[in-house]
């Protein structure tokens, strides 16, 4: 085959070759549309400041922005005392919650994953599970909060049982909607290429739903947000959801605030790192 | 002439589930193709040319009669059938050269020979410069040539190719046309081409087999005994053109009738 002229690409060239990004003109520049990022943010801070400081918000029932700053900071950095949970207890307690996260929503993906592309590529494991997780996707999982702790007391097993089973249905439907549309004319050029059949399920099945499996990744991680929250309120000693209940019961309205505003920032982080990770395996995706 | 690809009494039955009854695709084909051949398949839309394809693929079994290959029955689907489709079918989770080596490796050819195989044949394709774009970023053209490299890789002895060049533009297909040709020529391989073009029917196959409108039966094979390259434009060229298309055109009202793209206008059936 040596020697061969090799065929001429170069109208392919010109259609192929990518123009570098460039603002086209009456587009915003990129600090700008910062600007307009942040506006909506800021401008509610102010505000809220503003009707703070001119007396429209009682400050004995509303606090302000600075009042709520003033709380978080003794919430984060002040001293240990015992029975205080409003006193240097936020960086234990947002790892607590973390971690309860991280366990229970890992439970979900692995065992999300695995049944979702076996129900996708199986026909017999679709029969057996498929009436089952859409009767069971169909209770809301606030439901199951009774029967965790009747079941495990309240202790860590009923937190983690109740994110794990909450995450872990948006992930096994979404997986199997991606093995089921995975391409017939993927798997038969894979076979026409000397794809064993059995090899089909790595090779195309599952690099194929990819996409779905990270859509039903994310929206699973935000439902573990609110549950380790609901547990936390009302089953399980320490974290974020457990100081947000007890603010409650103490009438602090600052430090409610303030742990509404932490399992923002931890729910938004965490979307964020998943979401770097979709891109980066999705890389064949981009622009498509 | 060794006789390569038969097809004994072959038919292809389908359960159209739109349609809620059985569709004959293939009505008692019989056809031999010979080692080394390029043959052209041309017919109206719907007439089973696909099918027939499919079924030396190894994609489908026949309903009935048989299909053999070197006097054996085809089992399914394998890498001495090199089959390149109309809508490329690249894993487009694959860089270009990922997608080339892809064949070789599920083979298990160590990662170097692997290696130097598909540079050459990246070459050979005109993909050098491109190997680690992802499908996506291709052109239609560039999409094609990867789906051609990786089959031609695996050193086939069949290509099987359906409607390869209808969704790249005309001058990429004049180009890839020739390149088809070129390489054919050096390595003897056989060739069953599907098409809807009359004049690409003609330019490329020693053997043009027409194909009647559903139920699909060969209505004609037609030897074209123009040498190559051929010139589309002589009298010659012109001649087979206007038979096959006669031919061909006749089917057009049969098609239309039997519901085979009843909702398009005749206008769709560009045969030229």
């Amino acid at each position: 085959m040596a020697g061969m002229s090799p065929l001429s690409a170069a109208a392919d060239v010109a259609a192929g070759i990518r123009p570098a990004q460039r603002r086209p003109p009456g587009e915003p520049s990129r600090m700008s549309r910062t600007g307009r990022r942040w506006a909506v943010p800021v401008a509610i801070l102010v505000l809220w400041q503003v009707l703070a400081v001119v007396g429209l918000l009682p400050r004995s029932s509303f606090p302000s922005p600075a009042d709520v700053l003033q709380a978080w900071w003794t919430w984060a950095a002040g001293p240990r005392i015992a029975l205080a949970w409003y006193s240097g207890t936020w960086v234990p307690y947002m790892l607590l919650s973390l971690r309860r996260v991280v366990i229970g929503f890992t439970i979900a993906a692995g065992g999300g994953i695995g049944l979702g592309v076996l129900i996708g590529w199986y026909a017999a494991v679709d029969d057996l599970f498929d009436g089952v997780i859409n009767f069971m996707r169909s209770i809301p999982m606030t439901a199951w909060l009774p029967f965790a702790v009747f079941f495990f007391g309240i202790h860590e097993p009923a937190a983690l049982f109740l994110i794990a089973l909450g995450s872990f249905f948006p992930i096994v439907v979404n997986a199997a909607a991606g093995t089921k549309q995975t391409p017939r004319l993927l798997i038969r050029a894979a076979l026409m290429l000397g794809t064993k059949p059995q090899r089909l399920l790595v090779r195309v099945v599952i690099p194929s739903a990819l996409p779905s499996i990270f859509t039903g990744l994310r929206v699973g991680l935000g439902l573990a947000w609110v549950l380790v929250i609901v547990a936390e309120m009302l089953a399980v000693q320490g974290g974020l959801g457990y100081a947000l209940w007890s603010a409650y019961q103490f009438d602090r309205l600052d430090l409610i605030i303030a742990a509404i505003l932490s399992v923002g920032t931890l729910g938004l982080s965490s979307d964020r790192l998943l979401r770097a990770l979709s891109n980066r395996v999705l890389r064949w995706q981009t622009g498509l | 002439m060794i006789v390569f690809i038969v097809f004994e009494d072959v038919c292809k039955c389908y359960y159209d589930i739109r349609e809620r009854q059985e569709v004959v695709a293939l009505d008692d084909v019989s056809l031999g193709i010979t080692q080394g051949e390029f043959a052209t398949v041309i017919g109206p839309s719907g007439c089973g040319k696909t099918t027939l394809l499919n079924l030396v693929a190894g994609f489908e079994p026949p309903t009935s009669g048989r299909v053999l290959i070197e006097g054996c029955a085809i089992t399914g689907p394998g890498p001495d059938r090199g089959v390149v489709f109309q809508e490329y079918a690249l894993f487009p989770w694959l860089t270009t050269r990922q997608n080339v080596e892809y064949g070789l490796l599920e083979r298990r050819v160590p990662a170097e020979d692997a290696r130097e195989r598909t540079d050459q044949y990246l070459r050979l394709v005109g993909l050098a410069g491109w190997e680690n774009r992802y499908p996506h970023e291709l052109s239609g053209g560039m999409r094609q040539r990867a789906a051609l490299a990786r089959v031609l890789v695996n050193q086939p002895k069949i290509l099987l190719m359906d409607e390869p060049f209808a969704a790249v533009d005309a001058q990429t297909r004049a180009i890839l046309q020739r390149e088809l040709v070129r390489l054919w020529e050096l390595s003897g391989q056989t060739v069953l081409f599907i098409t809807h073009s009359v004049e690409e029917a003609v330019l490329l196959g020693d053997r043009v087999i027409a194909m009647t409108a559903r139920p699909g039966r060969i209505k004609a094979a037609i030897p074209i005994e123009l040498l190559r390259p051929r010139d589309p434009t002589s009298p010659e060229f012109n001649a087979y053109r206007r038979d096959i298309q006669d031919l061909v055109g006749a089917e057009i009202p049969a098609a239309q009738e039997s519901g085979v793209d009843g909702r398009v206008a005749p206008g769709r059936f560009t045969l030229s």
